[in-house]
């Protein structure tokens, strides 16, 4: 078996003292720096990515926040238009309405007022039209006129029934 | 068996070993010879031989690849083919350490990562094969590159162990909550256990490496041998290079974890 040659293990023993150590070098020095960079500098950039991304989310977020915020107040503000706009209307009515009331009651007592005094007159006619119906009446039942006096107190207290 | 005439281009490099080796043919293949060390630079440090050998080039080969393929990937934000590999790798062994030994075993990561990417571009680059060119090489089908690999991760966890907690890493081989009649009993297991680490680390890579390439071996000895029935072992070996690409990944991945674990048990040897 080749592999007991003693004579032969130290020329390999002594080279490959050398090509690991010159591996060892080489690996640690250039190849963990070169690569670890590459690989730490891509973890950054994904980091970073990841960040900005994260940060625009935020910002979507918050525009969609304020463009509910400013729905929400012009709902609001729309709903306090309308709310005032009935109110003044419901008052204008109200007014109107009370106007319009006062307008009638007056008139209806001033027809009121002149129905009384229409009444009063006729009344008053009525009264004049009895004395002389009762005075032609007495007269032609007992020939004689009656005073007038008697003839008032008559009709007046015969009026009061 | 090997004839003398195989002998003979042992040191001749692997250039040459492959052309005359196919000149053989047949089943005088040896499905151990993929793993001969061929010197191809001898070179000499005092007395010590410290040759630059097939083994070596591979060793080479797999810094390099790995090194492509991790420093060449762009460093865009969108990752392309390139980077994405090398980002999966990364972050693999970047979920491994964290989940075995939690934000403390960061200090690791470097040392994890390069462990696996060693072992994982030599069982892979053992797969590939660049004909007559290059005479593939797995550097971890060798039981010491293995050992040798198992040993200092074993004896850093040791060091690191008695470091950071002194004389309570030996806590380790008392799990709290045992009863003391049973301490006799369960300290021995344990050390056997611990002490088997690094042999245990080490033979299942070698094991699985070796036993992989020399199954491919002789399948294919068997393609060359059956003449047009050769289509069977030739399908078979097709499955079984996907099987090896699972392996290879699947060792440097165990080596791996439970070099993470074997860590933790220095930091936190209480269970």
């Amino acid at each position: 078996m080749p592999q007991l040659i003693t004579a032969d293990f130290l020329p390999q023993l002594f080279w490959l003292a050398i090509t690991f150590g010159a591996l060892y070098y080489i690996i640690s020095r250039m190849a963990i720096p070169k690569i670890g960079d590459v690989i730490e500098q891509r973890h950054g950039r994904i980091a970073a990515d990841v960040a900005e991304a994260s940060r625009l989310k935020a910002d979507t977020e918050k525009a969609i926040e304020s463009y509910e915020a400013a729905l929400a107040e012009a709902r609001a503000n729309a709903h306090t238009i309308v709310s005032e706009n009935r109110a003044e209307m419901t008052a204008e009515i109200n007014r109107e309405a009370a106007a319009l009331d006062e307008r009638l009651s007056k008139k209806l007592a001033e027809a009121e007022v002149s129905i009384a005094k229409t009444r009063n007159a006729a009344m008053a006619q009525v009264s004049g039209i009895a004395q002389e119906t009762t005075a032609a009446i007495v007269t032609e039942l007992l020939g004689k006129k009656p005073t007038k006096t008697a003839i008032s107190s008559a009709v007046s207290s015969a009026a009061k029934g | 068996m090997r004839r003398s005439g195989q002998q003979i281009e042992k040191g001749a490099g692997c250039v040459a070993s492959n052309t005359s080796h196919g000149s053989e043919g047949g089943l005088a293949l040896d499905p151990m010879h993929q793993f001969e060390i061929t010197r191809i630079v001898p070179m000499k440090f005092g007395s010590i031989d410290v040759s630059f050998t097939n083994s070596s080039l591979w060793m080479v080969l797999t810094v390099a690849a790995v090194s492509a393929l991790l420093l060449l990937g762009s460093k865009r934000i969108v990752p392309g083919r390139l980077q994405s590999v090398g980002e999966l790798i990364y972050e693999f062994i970047s979920n491994m350490v964290r989940d075995t030994m939690g934000d403390e075993g960061r200090k690791f990561f470097p040392f994890i990562l390069t462990l696996f990417c060693f072992i994982l571009g030599s069982n892979m680059l053992g797969l590939f094969t660049l004909p007559v060119i290059l005479h593939p090489f797995t550097v971890t089908s060798h039981i010491i590159v293995t050992f040798a690999l198992a040993a200092m991760v074993w004896l850093g966890a040791t060091a690191y162990g008695f470091y950071k907690n002194g004389l309570g890493y030996l806590k380790l081989f008392a799990p709290s909550g045992t009863p003391a009649v049973m301490l006799p009993l369960l300290v021995p297991i344990e050390i056997i256990s611990y002490l088997s680490r690094p042999v245990s680390l080490s033979v299942r890579l070698f094991a699985n490496m070796m036993a992989g390439h020399t199954m491919l071996k002789v399948f294919a000895a068997f393609v060359v041998a059956l003449g047009w029935a050769g289509i069977v072992p030739l399908a078979v070996m097709v499955g079984f290079t996907g099987l090896e690409f699972l392996v290879a990944f699947l060792q440097a991945f165990i080596f791996a974890i439970l070099s993470c674990m074997y860590i933790n048990d220095a930091m936190h040897p209480s269970h």
